[in-house]
């Protein structure tokens, strides 16, 4: 305990010193204007300013990227609340009794709930975090090639059925992106595989350019072509105060939904939208008045907001104990890393533990500078959905063209934006999930590695996978998701996910933003 | 009926297929000794296996033709402005590209009167060309003149 203590005031005289905290400032203030603009979610804003970072340590790097995440999961709040319109996925459980009590004239009440809830369960889950990550380091330190191959396959079952569409849709999401991330030399034969005479492609297809094909890419040649926005409720300062009452109202729903959050967020997959759409249930059920909620309920507001922020943190702890990512914006933030010439992994800790230490103290200070930022200033953030949208999409196509290009110098990276864009645009209408294909890409080469180097490790027997114990019990927790997958098929019944929020098109078959969203 | 299951299974069965065809060039190994073309084949296979089962399970599904397409014009003007970039960024160089890519999609896309385009597209090409190259040192391609 003491260790710790003394790991994180050394983190702290990292994350205070004036140009990581300036950089810190500047992530959570970018990230709070990618989560309130629509359509720009915080996979996006990195993929965008990882270019910017380039010129930066690694500690003051990691710290930015991670601020726009973070600092995404507050703004998209503002959005929801004001407008209806979730600025990221994650916050569409909100926009139903956050636009309601908007409605009723409580706007201010609940975007304070709302950055109050967030900075609870911000601080609340980096502690946890804090707590977790270094013996889950030390534990894996006992994996091999076999447990990584299992814990690999394990992570695209959980995101495959965590997957807010079918778990079918979402396995083969993730062979596609399994299947995309094969393009390139072959890291044991040095074969070039699928490159058809392009050199850039001999390291393989980028993370940065899927991913903003996929999700910034997509989103515009989605919107663009949307009719007028919806009217912006604009609160006032004084206004913002919300009552005894609804204090007490949301006092438990932070605290719940800090935990859920933060379990949820461990599991790979849309862990955001699953936590919200839990805490949510969780809340409903709880409730004495269930007939309140979808008509303005504070706990509906309180409860997924601080979910979707405590699976921020919690979405870390695979990534800085085992360094394999668990959502895609983790497989950014890895990349940053591996692009300022950190190892991520177990021994990361020991190794660089300034940087480590310094990254989970600055989450305790990013999550003050975002309740500073999104109290007082909402209202300049509001204003900036007054900007017309056909001014703002060709600015952030812009970006996305130039940090795409920045990452590599090279056109090939923007033409292959430019093919996941439009494979984006064609899966979002087909209500597909993207975010598999990313987690595919990146896990392709660490799985066909893992997996040629147990087959070496056990002569040619593949055995090795079920005799050694880590390794058979991610495996048996594989096939227990894939049965409960089955279940549902097998007795003909509908799951859950048939309950849940799709982040998809957002004009398909219906002219408001939020999709099959409804009081479960 | 042509359902968006069956359609996108055929399309994933597609995909494995071409991607078999275009694997054997490389050579597949033993089940004991995997070589390069291994575990793309086994992808492959995995792909068309669910390609398959998404198709023989989507028979009750929302139909392909019931997902609207109205956005499609704009979809492809912007798609049009993107290859635009990508095919003018080394030939032309950042800023003529980029102000060309503004110019076209506020003044002939979004029917912006004509100062405010100019403007924007001035604003942004050379804007972000200051910010990346010269602030930031992300080194951005110049074209003809220098710019």
């Amino acid at each position: 305990m003491i260790e710790t203590l003394q790991n994180l005031a050394l983190g702290f005289s990292v994350a205070l010193s004036p140009g990581v905290l300036w950089y810190g400032f500047i992530g959570c203030l970018v990230g709070t204007l990618v989560g309130v603009l629509p359509g720009v979610g915080p996979l996006a804003g990195i993929s965008l300013l990882l270019p910017a970072t380039f010129g930066l340590d690694a500690t003051r790097a990691l710290v930015m990227l991670a601020g726009i995440y973070y600092g995404a999961m507050y703004g998209g709040s503002t959005t929801s609340i004001l407008m209806r319109i979730p600025g990221e996925a994650a916050s569409v459980m909100t926009c139903i009794d956050g636009y309601a009590m908007a409605r009723k004239g409580r706007a201010g009440p609940a975007l304070t709930i709302a950055a109050v809830g967030s900075y609870v369960a911000g601080t609340v889950s980096v502690l946890a975090l804090m707590v977790l990550a270094p013996p889950l380091a030390s534990f894996a330190l006992r994996f091999g090639p076999p447990e990584y191959f299992s814990l690999l396959l394990l992570g695209l079952l959980v995101l495959a059925y965590m997957n807010t569409g079918s778990m079918l849709r979402g396995l083969a999401m993730a062979a596609l992106g399994l299947l995309l991330g094969m393009i390139g030399i072959d890291q044991m034969s040095g074969h070039f595989r699928f490159a058809y005479g392009v050199p850039e492609l001999g390291d393989g297809i980028g993370v940065v350019p899927v991913a903003v094909g996929l999700f910034g890419l997509a989103e515009i040649l989605l919107t663009a072509g949307m009719a007028n926005p919806p009217a912006v409720i604009k609160p006032r300062l004084r206004d913002l105060l919300p009552s005894r009452q609804e204090w007490r109202d949301a006092n438990w729903p932070i605290w719940r939904g800090t935990v859920l959050g933060f379990l949820i967020g461990i599991i790979p997959g849309s862990a955001h939208v699953i936590s919200t759409f839990v805490s949510y249930a969780v809340e409903r059920k709880l409730s004495r008045h269930p007939e309140m909620f979808g008509q303005g309920a504070v706990a509906g507001v309180a409860g997924p907001e601080s979910a979707n922020n405590a699976a921020t943190s919690g979405a870390f702890v695979p990534m800085l104990a085992l360094g394999v990512p668990g959502v895609p914006v983790a497989a950014l933030l890895l990349a940053a890393m591996m692009v300022h010439g950190v190892t991520p992994g177990p021994m990361l800790i020991t190794s660089d533990p300034r940087l480590f230490w310094g990254f989970i103290a600055s989450m305790y200070v990013g999550n003050v500078i975002l309740l500073i930022l999104n109290l007082p200033l909402v209202g300049l953030f509001v204003n900036l959905l007054r900007v017309p949208y056909p001014i703002l999409y060709p600015t952030i196509l812009v970006c996305s063209v130039l940090g795409v290009y920045a990452v590599n110098g090279s056109v090939v990276d923007v033409w292959i934006m430019l093919a996941t864009g439009v494979l984006g645009y064609v899966l979002r209408k087909l209500e597909f999930e993207t975010a598999p294909i990313v987690l595919g890409l990146v896990l392709a080469p660490m799985m066909e590695l893992s997996l040629r180097q147990s087959l070496a490790m056990s002569a040619g027997r593949y055995d090795i996978f079920v005799t050694r114990p880590i390794s058979v019990a991610l495996l048996a927790v594989g096939a227990v998701l894939v049965a409960l997958a089955l279940r549902p098929i097998v007795s003909r019944t509908l799951d859950w996910r048939a309950r849940l929020p799709v982040e998809s098109a957002p004009s398909v078959e219906t002219e408001s933003p939020v999709r099959r969203v409804g009081p479960p | 009926m042509l359902t968006i299951d069956r359609a996108a299974g055929a399309a994933l069965v597609l995909i494995g297929l071409v991607t078999l065809w275009e694997g054997r060039q490389y050579p597949l190994g033993t089940l004991q000794r995997p070589g390069a073309g291994y575990m793309p084949a086994v992808l492959a296979l995995v792909l068309i296996a669910l390609g398959l089962l998404l198709a023989a399970m989507g028979a009750r599904g929302p139909r392909l033709s019931a997902v609207r397409w109205h956005e499609w014009r704009h979809a492809v003007a912007i798609f049009a402005a993107c290859g635009f970039a990508a095919w003018g960024l080394d030939r032309l160089g950042y800023r003529l590209t980029i102000a060309a890519v503004m110019l076209f999609l506020l003044g002939a896309l979004e029917r912006r009167g004509i100062v405010v385009t100019v403007v924007m597209a001035v604003a942004v090409a050379w804007g972000s060309f200051f910010l990346f190259d010269t602030f930031l040192r992300v080194p951005l391609p110049r074209g003809p003149f220098g710019l």
